[in-house]
């Protein structure tokens, strides 16, 4: 084990894969010669030459959904967007192409792609600052990945990677930095497995991406008055396994989502929803769920920092839901 | 024959550029058969056997057939989806393309994806796609993967003139263009998108012109000339095969039938669709094969009664095979991992 960030940690699965594959290639606005918007991608051009990193125009439609094509002759592409609120450009791409060929010619394709995309904001106004992973979440055909921590970011990508199925990979702006203990040699981590990330009897809060660093935190928080949250982490979106919720729901009899996206249809209404279905009786109090205001995300600094949960609301949230 | 241009092909010098009489024959049969096999198709529907949309490509023959008869078997093909010319004219058996427009298990995409969605990736076919110009960058995306493997391929991927006013036709080939990809984008100019004129909704109205947004070469050909389209498919498909870049071909031609089914045609006169069926690219090839001397009258009523054999057998196999299996609902949405 050494500690590595979150960035570095994509980094290495990303590197490790191309050298373990030579049908890997990553394709995108400014990958190459830049670097990464986000220096995932620095020294790549140089290690790897232009054949497998590919600078593209700014035409998310045309990155995607050249990746699509490459997947289905028989290439493993990566395509990176910028930014997650880019995919809207290429969303036929994603909707029609990539979560559609396998099932509409009858198994006779495969799309082996992963899109990477960090969602985030950081003053950068309306358009620039959404989470869209419940948009994606919803297509049957597509796999959603959303990890929160170097470890999980690592052994996740890598399995996307040799997947032979679209993923959604989604990253978080704001955790790039974010350090964390990741095993030196190979591994890797299965798609669709939650993950217990603070054991507690008292309250269930599921969260993924940047959102469970907020959950863990007012959890800590919580302790110290003797309040133990049981915090997990979804860490992929579709396919959702929520056994680990649902035992979890079973000892504590509370459950609260804690998500970055805005609540209404979002990855909370699924999650509340299966808990209200599958385990009703378990519950003692009704399913609560924190987001983002329902509101475009403002520039001002004031105003922003009025628009997500932090450590101080979920504390808030949890302490008159065990009261 | 010096001086004859290979796009304008008449009758008198068809056999002067190499056309065998068993690739003309072939070719004719191949456009009664998607005729055909069309019509049949539409009775069906008609009785109700056949469902959704069906865009028939009655008209438009000689571009598929042309088309396929320039590519080599491991050249990629890509389609729109009024796609029943290409995989007929790709050799794919008539019956299991009636079958997938029945919706029945033995079709190409096991009927789960009906008129629009045909595919037999064994045959190269990739499959038609149903947004417009959607299926354009995945054209593209063939093509990379195609160079990045060292496979001399070229990519055809084929549109509607409509497609070329999306932004994906615009992404994708100046992409292509950039990373100098084979492909070749076979545009059929039909001139209505469903029931619009084409000049009504296109700054530009000659599609070859778009070829200069990407520096690439672009060509108008009559699409109802099977033996045009064959020898300009072939050559732009040879430059692109040989680092030539992506290249652009617009096929003039015209649909007889309705957008889909249904469709009124308010849009266009009885005379304007009567004249366009002078120029119909079925009885202007038999007229070529028979000046030519590559058949008699005789010989072609054979192989007339082939094809209506041919098309009665994918009827009746449409007909009688099993739907599929209702455990079938949940497969092929992942692969399996």
């Amino acid at each position: 084990m050494s500690e590595k960030t979150y960035r570095d940690a994509i980094r290495e699965a990303l590197r490790e894969e191309m050298l373990r594959d030579e049908l890997v290639l990553i394709m995108g606005e400014e990958v190459g010669v830049w670097g990464g918007t986000y220096a995932v991608t620095r020294g790549f051009y140089d290690e790897f030459g232009e054949r497998r990193i590919l600078d593209t125009p700014i035409a998310e439609d045309a990155i995607v959904g050249a990746a699509v094509g490459a997947a289905m002759g028989g290439l493993r592409p990566v395509a990176e967007l910028m930014t997650i609120n880019f995919s809207l450009v290429a969303m036929d791409q994603i909707v029609n192409n990539a979560a559609k060929i396998h099932f509409m010619f009858g198994g006779q394709a495969r799309v082996p792609l992963v899109i990477r995309a960090p969602t985030g904001w950081g003053q950068l106004a309306a358009t620039h600052s959404q989470s869209l992973e419940a948009w994606f979440a919803h297509l049957p055909g597509l796999l959603v990945v959303m990890p929160a921590t170097p470890y999980d970011a690592k052994g996740l990508l890598k399995t996307a990677i040799r997947s032979d199925n679209p993923v959604m990979f989604i990253e978080h702006a704001r955790l790039y930095g974010v350090k964390g203990e990741v095993p030196d040699g190979e591994f890797t981590l299965p798609i669709g497995v939650s993950d217990v990330k603070r054991p507690g009897r008292d309250i269930t809060i599921v969260s993924y991406s940047r959102m469970l660093h907020v959950a863990l935190g007012a959890a800590s928080v919580l302790a110290k008055d003797g309040i133990e949250c049981e915090v997990i982490d979804l860490r992929t979106l579709r396919p959702l396994d929520m056994a680990p919720v649902y035992d979890s729901v079973q000892k504590t009899h509370r459950a609260l989502i804690v998500e970055e996206d805005w609540t209404t249809c979002g990855m909370g209404a699924e999650i509340a929803a299966r808990i209200g279905l599958d385990r009703f009786d378990a519950l003692d109090v009704p399913v609560q769920r924190m987001g983002q205001v329902e509101v475009p995300v403002p520039y001002a600094r004031n105003l922003e920092a009025l628009m997500f949960p932090d450590e101080t609301s979920v504390a808030r949230k949890v302490m008159e839901m065990v009261a | 024959m010096p001086g004859t241009s290979p796009l304008r092909v008449s009758a008198e010098d068809a056999a002067a550029i190499h056309v065998t009489g068993e690739e003309a024959l072939d070719w004719l049969k191949k456009m009664i058969l998607i005729r055909r096999f069309e019509e049949r198709a539409e009775e069906a529907y008609g009785q109700g056997k056949i469902g959704g949309f069906l865009h028939l490509y009655i008209g438009e023959e000689a571009v598929a057939v042309g088309a396929m008869a320039a590519l080599r078997p491991e050249d990629d093909v890509i389609t729109h989806y009024r796609d029943h010319g290409y995989v007929l004219s790709r050799g794919i058996e008539p019956k299991r393309v009636m079958a997938e427009l029945y919706g029945k298990a033995a079709g190409l995409s096991k009927g789960k994806g009906g008129s629009m969605h045909m595919a037999d990736v064994r045959s190269h076919l990739w499959g038609g796609y149903a947004i417009v110009g959607g299926h354009i960058p995945v054209a593209a995306g063939l093509a990379l993967a195609n160079r990045y493997r060292n496979l001399p391929r070229v990519v055809a991927c084929f549109f509607g003139e409509g497609a070329t006013n999306t932004g994906s036709f615009y992404a994708a080939l100046n992409l292509a263009a950039v990373w100098k990809l084979a492909l070749v984008a076979i545009v059929e100019n039909n001139r209505y998108g469903m029931g619009t004129a084409f000049e009504r909704v296109s700054a530009v109205g000659d599609v070859y012109r778009k070829a200069a947004a990407f520096d690439i070469p672009g060509v108008r050909i009559d699409g109802n000339d099977v033996l045009a389209v064959r020898d300009a498919v072939r050559r732009v498909a040879d430059r692109a095969r040989t680092g030539g870049g992506p290249q652009l071909i617009e096929a003039m031609t015209y649909r007889f039938r309705g957008h889909s089914m249904g469709d009124p045609q308010r849009y266009r006169t009885r005379e304007e669709v009567e004249e366009a069926k002078s120029r119909d690219p079925i009885a202007r090839w038999r007229r070529t094969v028979l000046a030519n001397g590559f058949a008699t009258e005789d010989e072609l009523r054979k192989i007339g009664d082939e094809v209506e054999v041919e098309v009665e057998e994918a009827v009746r196999f449409a007909e009688n095979s099993p739907a599929p299996d209702p455990g079938e609902l949940r497969n092929d949405v992942l692969v399996p991992e």
